[in-house]
């Protein structure tokens, strides 16, 4: 157990990062996929934010931040209506099984 | 060791351990509940470094907004009462080695750069006062911006949701 610093919060970042991208490519309900990408914008969110600390940028890395938030509920309410429209077109949300463009 | 390590070492073990929960378990349920003790353990990063007004930020709309929107898309997206609520993985063991070795690169190139640290001092001044001021001067265009795109997604989402037949 070392003093905390930048490297800690980036390491912790990281390993968020990759169970985000771990999440992605193996889970195949298209619900998981979504909540893996909100594990990768949390683990950028997490670096914007200790930089901003570490290398004394002021408050813009906590506005980036702030940013990123807010796209990823726009992004989270767009993408489950899309979900949400896959199932009552195909009756699953398994993305192996949709591969078809038209109906 | 203070106490401020500890309670980051405290905060990065919950949102750690829980996200691998959200990744590994079969049961998307679950996966969802565990995605709260994450955004949880997150804020409570973003307190150490700091930055209360993203904490709150963080815990309303990440647990107050897209985790019931993600907890609304499992109900209808799955049949409760049949089996098929538990999600299968695919392409195991390539994804783990994968994404070891991406972690394993990332984490070698930030260990080996030297990073400009300055040293700040500690304030108990809230941050939520100088972000609005900020909000509505230097980052007014991208504030509004973001106004239009939230509406846009809302309308979009609302329309996209409900299909005309």
């Amino acid at each position: 157990m070392v003093q905390v610093g930048l490297n800690q919060f980036l390491i912790v970042s990281t390993i968020l990062f990759s169970l985000g991208i771990f999440g992605i490519v193996t889970r195949r309900n298209a619900v998981m996929v979504l909540m893996g990408i909100e594990l990768v914008l949390n683990s950028a969110n997490i670096n914007f934010v200790a930089f901003a600390k570490f290398g004394n940028f002021g408050l813009s890395g906590q506005i980036v931040a702030l940013f990123v938030i807010i796209l990823a509920a726009a992004e989270a309410a767009i993408a489950l209506a899309i979900v949400l429209n896959i199932y009552k077109t195909f009756a699953t949300v398994n993305v192996d099984e949709i591969d078809k463009l038209k109906e | 060791m203070n106490i401020y390590d500890v309670v980051f070492y405290l905060f990065a073990a919950i949102t750690l351990v829980s996200a691998s929960f959200v990744v590994t378990t079969r049961n998307i349920v679950y996966s969802a509940f565990c995605l709260l003790f994450t955004f949880f353990g997150i804020a409570g990063l973003y307190v150490l470094l700091g930055a209360d007004f993203i904490a709150i930020v963080q815990i309303m709309v990440y647990v107050g907004g897209i985790l019931v929107l993600i907890l609304f898309g499992v109900m209808l997206t799955n049949k409760i009462t049949n089996i098929q609520i538990k999600s299968g993985t695919l392409q195991l063991a390539p994804a783990v080695i994968a994404t070891a070795l991406l972690a394993a690169t990332l984490i070698k190139v930030f260990l080996g750069t030297e990073w400009k640290i300055v040293k700040t001092e500690a304030t108990d001044k809230t941050t939520a006062f100088a972000i609005g001021r900020l909000l509505m001067t230097d980052y007014v265009l991208i504030f509004e911006l973001l106004g239009i795109l939230l509406l846009v997604a809302l309308i979009g989402a609302a329309t996209i949701a409900r299909r005309e037949k």
